[in-house]
């Protein structure tokens, strides 16, 4: 079926994998949100849990690739991006950094490995030292660990803000002078820093106005040419995830439905929960459409439906989907689909 | 024939703080039919907020609606008391808010909220109050209905607890809703489920709906115009099919041409440059001056904002395509 489909190109293929995740699962007992808190100290029901966050993943990502992970908020997005950058243990299964188990790596290696896989977050104000200065907040960490000499270290913090889109004239500054664009570019600025080959961006862009959005769009590309760097970028925001992945990954209630090159999920969709999710994405191109919605709610993973998670709301449910869980399997070259009536084709 | 259910003239929305005047909704001027669907978009800072805040008379000091008129079916609402005015909130006019437990109290049942709030604008009984919240969840599509009122707000998850809201804006079939960004937290499954609810209401009640947003893909698909708003002022203005294809003013053409499906996949994104600029000592003339491609000395004056055709207006001394303004 996919013989209009170019092959991706060999240095992908052939490059090994930067992460390799098997089996991996996350459990959490639950913490409670605002309102369930002052629901308890008022003395009302509350009930205290296990959520599978994440439930058995397999994945892996090449060096070179940019990944694009989606699905619902509290499908387990950022839970799995903290597993991969190895500074969340996973509760069962391995993850695997260059081939090795990243959890068994002695401490120097395993510096390394945290130094060279960086995290950027949705809300860089958050992650910023609101006391210290620009200079130190980027400074700081490769100062740290040796990645600079003494004397050099001013000239090569202009060079990572320069990199970043920022004026290093404005270094002698504090994070809340800065506007949230900005704010991002000192977040990529700090964890351009330590010299970093993977880039896990956890909503990145979410917070950011449409225009300054495509500006950090466009910084994180052209970083990746420049310095040739690896991405799992994490976004709920399916037009920018198509606009900038090689291959995409779709997650529903902790577990991988779907994984494609990006082309092939945009165009030839398979698990029918991809194909709702893609049917719903508010087009700038639709004219008075009429709206619909995927119908039900979003399950709580703190009691996830048997069988397919997703049988409750797919309107192709039949009996094996209650029941057996679906294996994530080929269903084209490099496209894997966890669906039961891929059995029955 | 029939006023329209809302005009919006020359509105103007002050803030005095100590650092100095912040004109966040300087000169805004829209009219939203029965009926219709009017998308008002723009970045943040951009006056949205306060532009419907002032509609339901919910501004608080240091602001102050400093000049314009907003006519109500014809009624100018800022000559009414204060005891009117809440009259008319909740009950002719709602508010849906981006975060839902603006509306919610969390230590109260749905079922006592909704009831309450039945029966503060409408003489029934208890039970026909019941009924009707009942009716009221069931339309914004929240599953048993019945048992779902004797929930309490966190029982529900963030999708769930907009739609109460919803539910409780139109409990008394409003002629209007101020729809502050009411989807921007929530998942697109979940915004479809909320946009078909909104789209239904306008079509079966006749409400005049005004969707606060800063997504222009949410509003392509649901509104009949949109208001563009760029520091405080309407920038351009129109049916969304003009606007939309046929931009005018070089911001609007701008964010159009940011959005991620309107680039080749791969390549770098048409951006705007520079930042959006603070309200406080905005200088006089053109505010899109220092990130406009298309600037030039005229733009240093005020640029006036022009109908272009019945309904078609733009604030540009240099629009895309100039036409001759009426
Ligand atoms: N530290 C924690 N303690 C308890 N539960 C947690 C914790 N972190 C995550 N969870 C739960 O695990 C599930 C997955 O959370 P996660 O943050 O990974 O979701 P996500 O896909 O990133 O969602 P979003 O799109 O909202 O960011 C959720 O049910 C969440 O409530
Ligand atoms: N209470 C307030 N005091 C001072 N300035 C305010 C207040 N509320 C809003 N503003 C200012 O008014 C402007 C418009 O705000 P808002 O309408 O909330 O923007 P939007 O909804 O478009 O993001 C912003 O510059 C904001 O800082
Ligand atoms: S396995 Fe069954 S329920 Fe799950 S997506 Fe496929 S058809 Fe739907
Ligand atoms: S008035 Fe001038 S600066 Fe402003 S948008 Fe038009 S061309 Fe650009
Ligand atoms: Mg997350
Ligand atoms: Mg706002």
């Amino acid at each position: 079926m996919s013989e209009t489909l170019a092959p991706p190109p060999p240095a992908l293929q052939e490059a090994p994998p930067i992460i390799e995740l098997r089996g991996v699962s996350r459990r959490f007992a639950t913490s409670l949100d605002f309102a369930a808190k002052l629901a308890r100290r008022l003395g009302l029901p509350v009930r205290e849990e296990v959520v599978h966050a994440v439930d058995g993943v397999d994945l892996s990502i090449r060096k070179g690739e940019v990944v694009g992970l989606v699905g619902e908020s509290g499908c387990g997005k950022s839970t799995l991006g903290r597993m991969v950058a190895g500074i969340l243990p996973p509760s069962a299964g391995s993850v695997l950094w260059w081939g090795r188990d990243l959890h068994g790596l002695s401490g120097a290696e395993a510096r390394q490995a945290k130094l060279r896989t960086q995290m950027i977050f949705q809300d860089p104000y958050a992650s910023l030292n609101p006391r210290l200065k620009v200079a130190e907040i980027v400074g700081e960490a490769p100062q740290y660990h040796g990645l600079v000499r003494r004397g050099g270290l001013d000239a090569y913090v202009d060079e990572q803000l320069r990199r970043a889109g920022l004026d290093p004239t404005l270094k002698r500054r504090y994070p809340h002078q800065f506007s949230g664009g900005q704010r991002q570019r000192i977040g990529i600025a700090r964890a351009l820093a330590v010299q970093p080959d993977f880039l896990i961006c956890d909503e990145a862009v979410a917070a950011l106005d449409v225009s300054i959005q495509a500006q950090i769009l466009n910084l994180f590309m052209k970083l990746r040419r420049e310095l040739d760097l690896t991405y799992l970028f994490i976004s709920h925001d399916l037009g920018v995830v198509e606009h900038l992945s090689d291959r995409v990954v779709i997650m529903y209630l902790g577990r991988v439905v779907e994984e494609a090159p990006a082309e092939e999920v945009f165009q030839r969709p398979n698990h029918p929960y991809t194909r709702a999710l893609l049917a719903e994405v508010p087009r700038i191109e639709a004219r008075k459409r009429a709206f619909s919605g995927v119908k039900g709610e979003i399950p709580s993973p703190l009691n996830p439906p048997p069988g397919c998670h997703f049988h409750p709301r797919c309107p192709h449910a039949f009996e094996r989907c209650r029941i057996e869980r679906p294996a994530l399997r080929e269903v084209a070259p490099g496209h894997r689909s966890a669906c039961h009536l891929n059995d029955a084709a | 024939m029939s006023p329209p259910t809302l005009q919006v003239r020359n509105l103007k929305t002050h803030f005095f703080t100590r650092a100095g005047v912040v004109r966040a909704v300087d000169d805004v001027s829209f009219t939203v039919e029965s009926g219709k669907v009017l998308g008002l978009v723009g970045e943040s800072g951009s006056g949205k907020s306060v532009t419907g805040f002032s509609i339901l008379g919910l501004v608080d000091p240091p602001g102050r609606v400093t000049g314009g008129s907003i006519l109500f079916k014809g009624q100018d609402l800022a000559t009414l008391s204060e005891a009117a005015m809440r009259r008319l909130r909740g009950n002719r006019i709602a508010m849906i808010f981006q975060d839902p437990m603006m509306t919610l109290n969390p230590v109260l049942r749905i079922d006592t909220q909704m009831i309450e709030t039945v029966l503060a604008h409408a003489k029934v009984s208890r039970e026909e109050a019941r009924q009707r919240a009942r009716d009221a969840l069931g339309q914004v599509g929240i599953p048993s209905p019945e048992e779902r009122l004797h929930a309490y707000p966190h029982q529900f998850s963030g999708g769930m607890r907009q739609r109460v809201a919803i539910a409780i804006a139109l409990l008394h079939k409003p002629d209007l809703i101020v729809a502050d960004e009411p989807t921007t937290a929530l998942d697109v499954t979940i915004q479809g489920q909320i946009l078909a609810e909104a789209q239904k209401l306008c079509a079966e009640s006749g409400t005049a709906l005004i969707w606060i947003t800063h997504d222009l893909s949410v509003v392509a698909g649901l509104a009949d115009d949109i208001a563009v708003m760029y520091a405080g002022k309407v920038v351009e203005q129109g049916p969304v099919v003009d606007v939309l294809d046929a931009p005018l003013h070089p911001y609007t053409v701008g964010l159009i041409g940011s959005v991620p499906s309107r680039n080749h996949r791969g390549e770098p994104l048409r951006q705007i440059p520079g930042m959006t600029p603070s309200l406080l000592n905005l200088p006089a003339g053109c505010a899109f001056r220092a990130r406009c491609p298309r600037a030039e000395a005229r733009c240093a004056e005020p640029p006036p904002f022009a109908e272009y055709r019945p309904g078609r207006f733009a604030r540009c001394i240099h629009p895309y395509q100039e036409a001759v303004a009426a």
